[in-house]
């Protein structure tokens, strides 16, 4: 198996799609911010009112977090549990499984109710999930991404720890 | 699997420090964070217990600059070194570009390391990656303390080649990062074999802990070129 294999990368295209759909859920749902995760750590995209916490170290947290819940799935005999719900005093997130690559983050507080973010999740789910198995399917389709692009990489990596 | 953002010209791959318990994984990004610029780097997250072992993981992100428009990310992670928490450790791997194998040189610590490779090898066989075709080196770290096994007896133990069977690759290499000395070679037996590249470190100095670091690194960008 070659390294990049496993890559995938998206389009500006698929960016504003990805965006239309969230803001539409932020919209109807009334939560407050939506972040998408990809399942190996890394921030996707954000939407919504600009979280004050770390970005990356909450994306990885998320990705922790999810992956752990899987193996407690496995541990009582399901196969994961496609969404979690934490809840705090004053914010509470929901997370939900977009086709097994990647996690939606909902931030809410008290200016809703976790049954209509519950509701108005499950259709952005679906949409998300058609959305990114386009991604996906464009990828593995062997369409070439950047070739080249970091051809001089090496004196940049040498240049910052020289 | 390092992923590209057309959009926010982002690239951001996931290096993990991977090897037996106490080993110093997490004093290598304990130094990196340290001297690296504020600037360029994100917060240092450990999942640790209260002794300060590594429970889960820990994280550190690392800009590397700009290139060709495009923000590199690195992602760096450490796993737990004991044995039992193999689950967590599975975990961390996935989606990993490259892998520091960070080997504690105590003789008394051999048997540790020869078994964190092997789990090595098989957690990431389970993912179906071949360690054998992606960025991968190895530190033999603490070679400061006197116990420190003869280099040639880690290399033996560690990093002895594997076998190359493709003939368009079966011709000598230089190791980029050792001058005068080969990653790929014919054994007088022979076998052609690769190893791969490593460094000797003292991570709780710093002494090897960048060279490590950049070698993996520049791998794992000229795996994207």
């Amino acid at each position: 198996m070659s390294v990049g294999a496993g890559s995938w990368s998206f389009t500006e295209d698929d960016f504003g799609a990805i965006t239309h759909t969230l803001q539409t859920f932020l919209f109807n749902s009334n939560a407050r911010c939506a972040l998408l995760v990809d399942r190996t750590g890394q921030l996707v995209a954000t939407v919504g009112e600009q979280p004050s916490f770390d970005p990356t170290a909450f994306a990885t947290l998320t990705a922790a977090d999810f992956s752990a819940n899987d193996q407690l799935a496995k541990l009582i005999g399901e196969n994961d549990f496609n969404s979690l719900f934490h809840q705090g005093e004053k914010e509470s997130m929901y997370l939900a499984d977009i086709a097994r690559r990647v996690i939606l983050v909902a931030l809410f507080d008290n200016r809703t109710t976790l049954g209509l973010v519950r509701l108005k999740i499950k259709d952005t789910v679906h949409e998300l999930t058609r959305q990114f198995e386009q991604v996906f399917a464009r990828h593995a389709s062997g369409q070439p991404q950047a070739p080249g692009l970091l051809a001089g990489a090496e004196d940049e990596i040498d240049k910052l720890f020289g | 699997m390092s992923m590209i953002n057309y959009a926010s010209r982002e690239i951001n791959c996931k290096i993990v420090y991977y090897g037996p318990g106490l080993g110093g994984k997490t004093t290598n990004l304990e130094h990196v964070y340290a001297k690296v610029k504020p600037d360029t780097r994100g917060k240092l997250i450990s999942l640790a217990t209260e002794t300060e072992r590594t429970l889960f993981f820990d994280f550190l992100p690392v800009d590397l600059g700009t290139i060709r428009g495009f923000k590199t990310r690195f992602h760096l992670y450490t796993v737990p070194g004991q044995v039992y928490y193999n689950a967590s450790r599975k975990l961390i791997l996935k989606g990993v570009d490259g892998i520091v194998f960070v080997a504690d040189s105590q003789v008394e610590r051999m048997e540790a390391n020869q078994e964190a490779m092997q789990n090595l090898y098989d957690n990431m066989a389970e993912y179906g990656y071949d360690l054998t075709k992606m960025p991968f080196v190895i530190q033999y770290n603490k070679r400061d303390l006197p116990n420190a096994s003869p280099l040639a007896d880690l290399q033996g133990a560690l990093n002895p080649g594997w076998e190359i069977t493709d003939v368009s690759r079966q011709r000598v290499t230089a190791d980029p990062f050792r001058p005068g000395e080969h990653l790929v070679e014919q054994l007088p037996t022979g076998e052609w074999i690769e190893r791969a590249p490593f460094f000797e470190a003292v991570a709780v100095t710093g002494d090897g802990v960048f060279d490590t670091l950049r070698a993996v690194s520049k791998l794992v960008l000229k795996t994207l070129a």
